[in-house]
């Protein structure tokens, strides 16, 4: 794996493609790429010191744990606060602030809230602990969604009844159409996240692309990887084309994997949801279907509707579509830092924020 | 004063206390017999040294001798699970505090040592534990002089913490520490970073598989003392444990108001480390070490440095990692393989893996 890696390192092979970039640029363009993965490693490297100056990278919403609505977060951490409650997430959700508080807070007052790598540790919770209900956070974009699903089928197989999940996946290809759709949208073409692509293919990008003339290129998450996809989507920038291609062929295929959308497709079906700072998608998420409806953790708990604060000061809504760069924001660094995030983009290793705050440049 | 018409019991029966016990009950925390006991059979036994042997309510050590002066630190152990790959709670306990009184350039003497006990706690672990800190005592050349243990409820505290406090004596003349990196410095570890971390990760059951990494817990004394003995000009010695070598290095850029630039492809991991790393989406830098040294000094003095450290147990791996330079701006920069830099901050809270 290392040695692999190491290729997809490579600086001289990297800063070529860069020349290439430089070559054939004659005008600026600006280029989103979704995924937060992306933004990191295009900061930890330092990618973006490397492009010509008429290419800006405006970085996406794909950072799952940003875009988990306030709502979802506020029922995350009632269901938390149950003693009858295992609360099951994976670690990036357990700093992201809700109204007043957040899921570490919630750890600290009692609450049995356990961070896991997979739904299916959740799952062995369950079987381990029968007098209690244990609940799995489902966050995400397409790329959780297959195991959660799988989670759900074992479950029902297995017959164990106190495991369930609060629903909050969310779909990439509506974020893209919500995007490209907003009247001061400025992004020209996409960088596809990978991880997402290698799940869901690409099949379902060319109607978006032939409708807003944009081209879409698949690209993952290594220097070369990054530093291939920005060169092909400047090609058909620069050529006047909009096609949808592939920059990640060791993963993704036209089709992607079909056992894993057969089984999001069998468990989940697709519903209007709340992206955090942007507002509401329609069928930008996945929901349980009403053979699985009792595995809806929503189902199982009375819950009571609280008010929803965001910080007043906060753009994330704006960061997250590629509107504003995290340091115009007059909160960055200053109210809001990773310590103390005032929005979720400065909570998660992927999220925008956190990548400027962790990895920004002061010329010196 | 037995009643004939009392029924005959079956079993032990009380009053007589069992004394043999697997267990940390609350009675081993009582200051009687059972505390007297488990002092002797668990703790004296390992640990004995004249100063220990007297017994007495506190410890009478050796006044510091001319031209020197006293180097005191404070640690408290605390660490889930009491054993992981290359190490455990007693010799962190020893190195832990050992290193910190080393950072001065001192060398460390004595250590005092207070076990909080859980009651329940397994006295087969507590005897391993206690061998370990013995042996890491041994190793680094100190004596513990002064010990207290205490037991709370089940509950109460978990399994065993451990804390120290280490004494030592360092040379009146000598000014080493965080506030002294000048630019022109080169900074130098001692070896590949990040292995404590992925270790205890591990032994947590955090990652869900072998990653075949071990814990670098060690004495860092005797390579402090070969780098004093060689008359190199030190500047700065810090073990970068928590938070890692890059918020050790931050703390150390704000302290000596410079600013430092590391130099990426110079840093040693070992490979396990940084596939672990990948996989979890960790950043190696800023993971837990408990044996590795900074050292920073005149950049004319590297090649030296690194002849004394290569030349020591724990000093096999050492490298030039980065250099100091004026700046007012004192900040940490990594310039990456592909030439480009950017700032390391310091770890903000919890390392959380990413999602996917």
């Amino acid at each position: 794996m290392t040695g692999s890696l190491d290729k997809l390192r490579d600086a001289s092979l990297t800063k070529a493609i860069m020349a290439e970039i430089r070559r054939i640029t004659t005008q600026p363009w600006n280029i989103m790429e979704i995924c937060g993965g992306q933004t990191h490693a295009i900061m930890q490297y330092g990618l973006d010191q490397l492009l010509p100056k008429e290419i800006t990278l405006i970085h996406g919403p794909g950072c799952p744990v940003c875009v988990t609505s306030l709502e979802a977060i506020e029922q995350a951490l009632q269901i938390a606060a149950r003693p009858d409650v295992i609360f099951t997430t994976f670690g990036d959700m357990l700093r992201v602030p809700g109204n007043q508080a957040d899921l570490f807070t919630a750890r600290s007052q009692g609450a049995d809230v356990r961070v896991v790598y997979s739904p299916l540790d959740s799952l062995k919770f369950a079987r381990e602990n029968p007098e209690k209900q244990v609940v799995f956070f489902a966050i995400g974009f397409e790329t959780t969604a297959p195991t959660i699903a799988s989670t759900i089928l074992s479950a029902e197989k297995a017959g164990i009844e106190n495991f369930s999940i609060l629903p909050a996946n969310v779909l990439v290809p509506p974020a893209m159409r919500a995007i490209l759709s907003n009247p001061v949208n400025r992004v020209q073409g996409f960088l596809a996240a990978g991880h997402v692509c290698a799940v869901m293919g690409y099949h379902e990008y060319p109607p978006i692309a032939e409708q807003y003339r944009i081209p879409i290129v698949a690209t993952g998450f290594e220097p070369v990887d990054l530093a291939a996809g920005i060169l092909m989507t400047v090609q058909q920038l620069e050529s006047g084309q909009h096609e949808v291609t592939n920059a990640y062929p060791r993963f993704v295929t036209r089709e992607g994997n079909q056992t894993a959308q057969r089984m999001i497709a069998q468990v989940f079906e697709p519903v209007d949801r709340q992206w955090r700072g942007i507002g509401a998608i329609p069928l930008s998420g996945l929901g349980l279907r009403a053979d699985y409806a009792a595995f809806n953790a929503l189902n199982r708990f009375e819950l009571s509707q609280t008010a929803l604060r965001e910080s007043p000061l906060c753009i994330a809504g704006q960061v997250l579509s590629g509107v504003a760069k995290p340091h115009d924001c007059p909160a960055f660094a200053k109210d809001c830092s990773p310590l103390h995030p005032l929005g979720a983009p400065m909570v998660s290793s992927e999220g925008a924020c956190a990548a400027y705050y962790r990895y920004h440049r002061i010329s010196e | 004063m037995i009643q004939p018409e009392m029924p005959i019991m079956e079993g032990p029966n009380c009053p007589l206390p069992i004394s043999e016990r697997g267990h940390i009950v609350i009675g081993h925390g009582s200051g009687g017999q059972m505390t007297h006991d488990l002092v002797r059979d668990v703790f004296q036994k390992r640990l004995a040294n004249t100063i220990l042997n007297t017994a007495n309510d506190a410890a009478a050590i050796p006044a510091t001798p001319p031209g020197k002066r006293l180097v005191v630190s404070t640690d408290a152990h605390i660490v889930s699970p009491l054993f992981f790959a290359g190490g455990d709670i007693g010799r962190l306990a020893v190195c832990g505090t050992v290193n910190d009184v080393a950072m001065l350039g001192a060398e460390p003497r004595y250590l005092t040592a207070t076990f909080i006990l859980e009651e329940g706690f397994s006295i087969e672990e507590l005897e391993r534990i206690v061998d370990s800190f013995a042996e890491a005592c041994r190793e680094a050349g100190v004596e513990l002089v002064a010990a207290d243990t205490k037991v709370t409820e089940k509950g109460k505290s978990d399994k065993l913490f451990i804390s120290t406090t280490g004494f030592g004596w360092v040379e009146s003349a000598l000014q080493i520490g965080g506030e002294q990196a000048k630019p022109g410095d080169a900074v130098i570890i001692s070896g590949a970073v990040g292995n404590h971390g992925i270790a205890v990760a591990e032994a947590r059951g955090n990652l869900g598989f072998s990653s075949q990494v071990c814990s670098d817990t060690a004495p860092l004394n005797h390579m402090v003392k070969a780098l004093l003995d060689a008359d190199l000009d030190v500047h700065v010695l810090r073990d970068p444990t928590r938070g890692g070598l890059a918020t050790t290095l931050v703390e150390i850029v704000r302290q000596s108001q410079i600013s430092i630039e590391l130099d990426e492809e110079n840093i040693p991991i070992d490979k396990p480390v940084r596939k672990t790393c990948e996989l979890l989406g960790l950043d190696p830098l800023y993971l837990a070490n408990e044996g590795k040294l900074i050292v920073i000094l005149p950049a004319e003095q590297a090649p030296a440095a690194l002849r004394v450290l290569r030349g020591q147990k724990y000093g096999e791996g050492a490298c030039v990692i980065g250099r100091v330079y004026e700046s007012s701006r004192n900040q940490l920069w990594l310039k990456t393989a592909f030439g480009t830099t950017r700032v390391l901050e310091m770890l903000a809270g919890e390392m959380l893996p990413r999602i996917c």
